[in-house]
Formats: structure tokens, C-alpha cells, sequence
């Protein structure tokens, strides 16, 4: 196991390195300047400035030469600056990453609360009002567009009803507490700020539960799927045969079995919760990685985006690794393997 | 046939059979129905349309919903129906050329790669690998920052980031067929390979690609009108169904700004879904049970 582990480390540091050469290439293939969005109109048609402002950034250097920098940056754990807030890429990615962290694993949760049981009734009781409500559930989270169903939401919830926070993370009557490990549902209870927390906790609602929605989606169709398929094993008949039961056969036969494929499409899941923030942050003014992630590749701030391509890289492939030991620990017959 | 339905407890008889394939295909031809409702709205937008979409009155802006205006006026005041018939024009055609031109060329490269065997399957799958570690609407976004806004622009970045998945698919439907006896016949009796991919295998193993591609038509157009959203699609006075959202999210009480655009990408995308499941049942006799 030991080994199996550090191998598939040591492969998927090499991927991370291609992905950052990918991008890497793709940032320099592409026609648009970063100076030229980044200084005015005046200043960009002045050649001196230009000059100086490629020479400062490194721009002008040969395109082998500027990976080699970033390459020995990150083995010293220096992603760069970014061109658009002057600081190190590292501490901009450490500053947005528990808010995004905190909205993702709040969607992920939800999905997985309502998706796993009604995925498992609408399997049992096929045909019933229970299943075409999953179906119905799972259909619409999964077709309709984010961005509208946070519209919808916003709209109805904050601007018709009252009964939800606007965006954002916390009102702007309250402060935020002391940062001391980034996630505003930790660091406010530690700063004996309840107020904060039950404020955040509210403005967290909404954006999880639009975000929720197409993983939602996807776990009921998964679950639902797979319980269908279990439920026409032998070992099932047998069970029902020797007089089991019903919710025994269910939660202690039937699920456990069922539960691989959606191990996998969960942890997929999640990992394109993690990165797929985008459109959500962006319209509920949620200051995390998302958000971050759309303002750096509108203005072409090409050490911002590379730094987050190696966030979305590692993620990805930290998630794929647990995924695979996940399926050891649920199906032993693969640890035998 | 009649008697063994009967006696596996089946109804028979015209109505029933009628019932059993609404049950079965019922909502894949509704499905259907959307969407050429759709193409057909966008093929003739000029004539059934009332207004032009580009036309602007100041004075009837932001109007609700009216005999005049079916679904209202924008900020504008332009006719919302009319934009988003229109609208239905640059999202079935990005759709169909993103899956198109992506699912052919994911597909001939997964097909080569695994028919190739070999360095070239291994250089051809790890680079298909990395790109999986792309969430695509990031890198998709880079690529349409960096290009410059525009429908075209915005269709490349898309393909980019498009192909690996059928890539994977075709690899892993190639590998499934390439040791099948007709295969080796054909490789008996001397065709080129070429031949035996495009003319023998490809025919084959069609059937889950089509699934695919069209499960995938409508992921493509979510993916294109949130671009759109971001303003990575589309240049403004275009009408579009993303950026018709994005031009009225900020209008709460005039709700029909936004909603109406959504309503149609939610359709088009369910309609898409409908086919698509309706098609994998009718070509996977296994997945009907479920």
C-alpha cells in the first residue's frame, strides 16, 4: 500500500510539472500583452515605460529562461508576484482559499445529506412519487445554468422575501475576526465573535445551495443508478430469501455495495466544487479563489493564473489519490489485488 | 410474441403497447420536440419574431410583460422574446461546432492512439491525462481573456479544453473492439488500417459516442453561456442567452430581464439530457432496465 501510495505521488508530481508547463505555453502562445492591459493608454504608447515594464516583470527575457525562474521559485515555494496586486501569488492564494474551501465543503455536504437518501428511495420504491421527484430533483440541478439559478435564488430569497443576506461573506456591520486560520466559521468562534459566525453562517446559505445544485444532481442519478443495479444481485435474493429485514437488506447489504461508483463521482465531485467556484463567487461577491481566478485571467496576470492551475492541479490529483485509497478501505478485495 | 408478453404478465394490444413506449421514449421525444422547437424558432427568428433584436426604445424600457411584449422590455427597451429567439441562434450553433469539432477530433485521436498501441498510445493518452487537470471553464477562460472577446475567440478556447474526454471514450471503445474476430478478418483479407478504423471499428463502436455527444450538447451550450455571462462570449449588442442574464442580474423587480433567458437555456439543456437518455436506453438494452 506504501508504495502503491508514493508511485502514484511521484507520477502525479510529474503531471502537476506538465500542467504548469501546459499552461506555461498556452499563456505565451496566445496573442493578448499583459503590459499592454495593464498600463494605460497613454503609458502603453510610450516605448521607454513599455520597455521598463516588460524588463521589471521579466517579460522580456527568452520563454525558456522565464520558466526556468518559475521552476526554481517553486521548489523554494515562491509561485511569483502577481502583476495585478503587487504581492506574492502564494499569499493571495492563502488569503482566498479558506472562503472557497469553506462554500465548496458547505455545497459538497449538502449534496451529499439529500443526494445519498433520495438517490437510495427512489431506487427503492421505483415508480413512485419518491423517484420522480429524485428524477425531477436531480434533472433540473443538473441543466440549469449556475449563474441564473443564483440569480433566481438572490431575487427571490434576498430581494423578494427577505428572508436570506445579500452577497458576500459577512454584512458590512460586522467585522471580521482575527484571521488566524482563514475560515470565517472557525475564526469567528475563536474570537468569542457568535454574532459574526451566525451572520456568516447565514450568508453561506445561499451561494452553497446554488452551488449544491449540480452535484445534487449528479449524486441521485449516481446512487439511484447503482442501488437499482445492486438490488438484482443474488446476494440480495438471498438475503430477502432468508427472511431479512427489508432495512437490514437495505443500509447493510445493499448500500455498502452500492456506495463505490458514488465514492468516485464524489470525490470527482468535489474536486470540481473546489475549482468550479467561478460563476458563483463571482455573483455572490464571495471573496475567494473563484473570484480571484476570473479578475487574473480577465487581465491576463499570467503568475496569478499559473499559481491557481498549480492549486487546481494538485487538488485534483490529492482528491483522484484518495478516491483510490477510499475504494481499499470499502472494497477490500482491491487492497488484495 | 403476443403470448409470451402475455405470459410474462405484460399487457398487450395497441393502447398498451402505446403506453409502454410513452414509458419508454416518451420523454426523449419530448425532448426531441424542444429542441427542433428551438432550431426551427432560430432558423426563421426574423419571421416570427414581432420586433427586431437590436432595435432600441428608450421610452418603453423595462416594461413588464404585455400583450405588445410577450416577455417584457430590457434596459434597452428591446423586446425580451425577440432577443431570446435570437438568442437561440449563437447557442445551438456554438453547441453543435464545440461538440462537433471537439468530439471528432477527441475521437480520431483516442481511436489512433488505441489502435497505434505502443509509444504513441502512451504519448497520446498522457496528453490527453493533462488536460484532465484543467477544470475546463478556467482554462477556457484564460484562453478567451487572452484572445480577446468574441464568438469565435471564445469557440476556440472552448475546443481546447473539449476533446479529452472523447478522447478517452473512443480510446476505451477502440481497445474494446480491436481483438474482435471481424477485426482480424479484416486484417486477414488485407485492408489498410485506415480502412478497418474509419470503415470497421469506428461503425462499431459509434453508439456510446452518439450518447455522448449529445449528453454533451447541452453541458456545451451551460459552458458557453456562462462564459457569455462572465463577458467572455459574445460582443453586447449580440443577443445571447448568458449575457441577457448578466445585463439583468442586477434588476430584482424587473425580473423578467434575466429570468425569461435562463428559462430558455434550462429547455434546451433539458431537452438535450431527454435525448440523450432516451438514445443510451434504445442502444444499450442492459441500462433500460434501470
Amino acid at each position: 500500500m506504501a508504495r502503491y501510495v508514493v508511485s502514484r505521488l511521484l507520477v502525479a508530481a510529474v503531471m502537476v510539472l506538465l500542467a504548469t508547463l501546459v499552461i506555461f505555453l498556452i499563456a505565451n502562445a496566445v496573442p493578448g500583452d499583459p503590459v499592454l492591459t495593464q498600463l494605460g493608454d497613454v503609458a502603453a504608447n510610450n516605448p521607454a515605460i513599455v520597455a521598463a515594464y516588460r524588463h521589471k516583470w521579466g517579460l522580456d527575457l527568452p520563454l525558456w529562461d522565464r520558466y526556468w525562474i518559475f521552476l526554481t521559485g517553486l521548489l523554494h515555494g515562491d509561485l511569483g508576484v502577481s502583476i495585478s496586486s503587487q504581492r506574492p501569488v502564494l499569499e493571495d492564494i492563502a488569503q482566498y482559499a479558506p472562503a472557497t474551501v469553506e462554500l465548496s465543503t458547505a455545497a459538497f455536504l449538502l449534496s451529499l445529506l439529500v443526494g445519498l437518501p433520495l438517490g437510495v428511495i427512489a431506487a427503492v420504491k421505483r415508480d413512485s412519487w419518491v423517484d420522480h421527484l429524485a428524477r425531477g430533483v436531480s434533472l433540473i440541478g443538473v441543466s440549469s445554468p449556475t449563474f441564473w439559478l443564483a440569480f433566481i435564488m438572490l431575487a427571490v430569497f434576498y430581494g423578494w422575501l427577505g428572508w436570506a443576506p445579500g452577497p458576500g461573506q459577512i454584512s458590512a456591520d460586522q467585522f471580521p475576526p482575527p484571521a488566524v486560520t482563514g475560515f470565517m466559521l472557525i475564526d469567528a468562534p475563536l474570537a468569542g465573535q457568535w454574532d459574526t459566525f451566525w451572520d456568516a453562517l447565514g450568508h453561506l446559505v445561499l451561494p452553497a445551495v446554488v452551488l449544491a445544485a449540480a452535484t445534487l444532481g449528479l449524486i441521485t442519478r449516481t446512487t439511484r443508478a447503482a442501488m437499482l443495479e445492486t438490488l438484482l444481485q443474488d446476494y440480495i435474493r438471498v438475503a430477502r430469501a432468508k427472511g431479512l429485514w427489508p432495512r437490514a437488506i437495505m443500509l447493510g447489504h445493499a448500500l455498502p455495495n452500492a456506495l463505490l461508483p458514488v465514492v468516485t463521482l464524489g470525490g470527482l465531485a468535489y474536486a470540481q466544487l473546489l475549482t468550479g467556484t467561478v460563476l458563483t463567487e463571482t455573483i455572490f461577491s464571495w471573496p475567494g479563489l473563484g473570484r480571484y481566478t476570473f479578475q487574473s485571467a480577465v487581465i491576463l496576470d499570467f503568475p496569478a493564473i499559473m499559481g491557481i492551475t498549480l492549486v487546481v492541479a494538485v487538488v485534483y490529483v490529492v482528491v483522484n489519490l484518495l478516491i483510490d485509497i477510499s475504494y481499499a478501505l470499502l472494497d477490500p478485495r482491491v487492497m488484495r489485488r | 410474441m403476443e403470448v409470451a408478453l402475455a405470459a410474462a404478465g405484460l399487457e398487450t394490444g395497441l393502447a398498451a403497447r402505446r403506453r409502454r413506449w410513452a414509458r419508454r421514449y416518451g420523454l426523449a421525444a419530448a425532448g426531441g420536440a424542444v429542441i427542433l422547437t428551438w432550431a426551427l424558432l432560430a432558423t426563421f427568428a426574423p419571421w416570427v419574431t414581432p420586433y427586431k433584436p437590436d432595435v432600441v426604445n428608450v421610452a418603453g424600457r423595462l416594461a413588464g410583460p404585455s400583450a405588445a411584449h410577450w416577455l417584457g422590455t430590457d434596459e434597452l427597451g428591446r423586446d425580451v422574446l425577440t432577443r431570446v429567439i435570437y438568442g437561440a441562434r449563437t447557442s445551438l450553433a456554438v453547441g453543435f461546432v464545440v461538440v462537433l469539432l471537439g468530439g471528432a477530433f477527441g475521437t480520431l485521436l483516442g481511436a489512433v492512439a488505441a489502435y497505434a498501441r505502443g509509444w504513441l498510445e502512451e504519448v497520446l493518452m498522457r496528453a490527453t491525462d493533462l488536460m484532465f487537470c484543467f477544470p475546463p471553464i478556467i482554462l477556457a477562460m484564460a484562453i478567451a481573456a487572452a484572445l480577446g472577446i468574441g464568438t469565435a475567440n471564445t469557440v476556440i478556447a472552448m475546443l481546447v479544453v473539449w476533446w479529452p474526454k472523447f478522447a478517452r471514450l473512443s480510446r476505451s471503445l477502440v481497445v474494446g473492439q480491436r481483438n474482435q474476430e471481424y477485426v482480424i478478418a479484416a486484417q486477414t483479407i488485407g485492408f489498410g488500417p485506415l480502412h478497418i478504423l474509419g470503415r470497421q471499428i469506428v461503425p462499431n463502436a459509434l453508439g456510446p459516442l452518439i450518447v455522448l455527444l449529445t449528453l454533451d450538447l447541452g453541458n456545451a451550450i451551460l459552458v458557453f453561456a456562462g462564459l457569455s455571462f462572465l463577458g467572455l462570449g459574445v460582443v453586447p449588442p449580440t443577443p445571447e442567452w448568458g449575457s441577457m442574464v448578466s445585463e439583468g442580474r442586477e434588476l430584482v423587480s424587473q425580473w423578467w430581464v434575466a429570468t425569461f433567458p435562463g428559462i430558455a437555456i434550462l429547455t434546451v439543456v433539458m431537452g438535450f439530457n431527454f435525448v440523450g437518455d432516451g438514445l443510451r436506453d434504445w442502444l444499450d438494452p442492459h441500462a433500460r432496465r434501470r
